[in-house]
């Protein structure tokens, strides 16, 4: 494997939808080169930060003109 | 009969696309406000993403749910409910875009070209917890503005797939792509994010900000982030 290959299965990769010879294949090349693996690394790490703190809640205030403009009650539920 | 919250709750989270759609037709109050609890929160980070700013994002969050009012009558089941609304806010986004465009568009223009290079250039490693190198708000400050560089429709695909998690044919059919195009770009666009977050987060590690932030979040984060690759994104 190249670093070419493994660049353009790395989302894949980090994904999880490879299969295991794919997968054990770059795990390989990832043990002899670093620049790989530490690209890997950080790809992996921003999409855990992009999942943990990417997601905005909706302000309260603009939650409540959201309703008023659509004239319906402020939902009973929490909002997620 | 008056529903308590938490029946209301429990009717709520068994009530199916095709339940709803048919109390939304038959002016069912409760499912208007259902559908907008449902989906506003993913209706409103597709749009705080592609607008830029909150107000705007407002702005869309608001005359998408007024379009879905009023288009419910004619919605068909075809797709699920959610990427009904999602195309909606999307449209409604790109609609808004385009009437903002020039003579500012020199200066919006996307850093990161939509087929550019992918080879990366950022080859230095991150400290163990890029999450503590900020507090939690300048953290998402920066999250938001790495975001901001990349182009609508990569910045679209990101949002659904990676921040909001929505499948990868959901999203395809959300924004009018071929399940092949939507990994295209997330790749492209995870590729991209990843440059620009490098610089913030190389190998130094600032000392944990004391009482900082959403501590609980944050220990979440940590704990994920010392994870070994394949038990945290699942690869099997």
């Amino acid at each position: 494997m190249h670093c070419r290959n493994l660049l353009a299965a790395l989302s894949e990769y980090v994904d999880g939808d490879l299969t295991p010879a794919l997968c054990s294949a770059i795990e390989r090349h990832m043990a002899e080169c670093d620049n790989c693996r530490i690209v890997v690394d950080t790809l992996r790490k921003t999409v855990l930060l992009y999942r943990v703190y990417g997601h905005e809640e909706v302000p309260p205030d603009a939650r409540a003109r959201l309703y008023a403009v659509l004239k319906l009650e402020p939902g009973e539920l929490a909002a997620r | 009969m008056r529903l308590s919250s938490k029946e209301l709750l429990t009717n709520t989270l068994h009530r199916s696309d095709s339940e709803l759609t048919a109390a939304l037709k038959a002016g069912d109050q409760e499912a208007f406000t259902e559908l907008v609890e449902r989906f506003s929160p993913t209706v409103y980070n597709l749009a705080l993403r592609l607008m830029g700013s909150p107000q705007a994002a407002e702005d869309v969050l608001q005359e998408t749910f007024l379009s879905a009012f009023r288009a419910i009558d004619r919605f068909e089941g075809r797709s699920q409910l959610g990427t009904w609304l999602y195309r909606i806010a999307y449209n409604a986004a790109l609609m808004q875009l385009r009437k903002r465009e020039l003579p500012t568009s020199s200066i919006d223009a996307p850093m990161v070209n939509e087929e550019g290079d992918e080879t990366p250039r950022q080859l230095v490693d991150w400290g163990p917890r890029p999450d503590q190198l900020a507090l939690a708000g300048e953290l998402r400050a920066l999250l938001h503005a790495a975001v901001a560089t990349l182009p609508k429709t990569l910045q679209a695909v990101f949002v659904l797939r990676d921040i909001e998690g929505l499948s990868t044919a959901a999203t395809a059919d959300v924004l009018g792509l071929t399940e092949t195009n939507v990994k295209v770009r997330l790749h492209r666009a995870r590729l991209a994010l990843r440059e620009q977050l490098t610089p913030y987060f190389a190998a130094v590690v600032a000392p944990a900000q004391a009482g900082s932030g959403d501590l609980a979040s944050q220990q979440e984060a940590v704990r994920a982030l010392q994870e070994p690759v394949g038990r945290v994104v699942g690869i099997r």
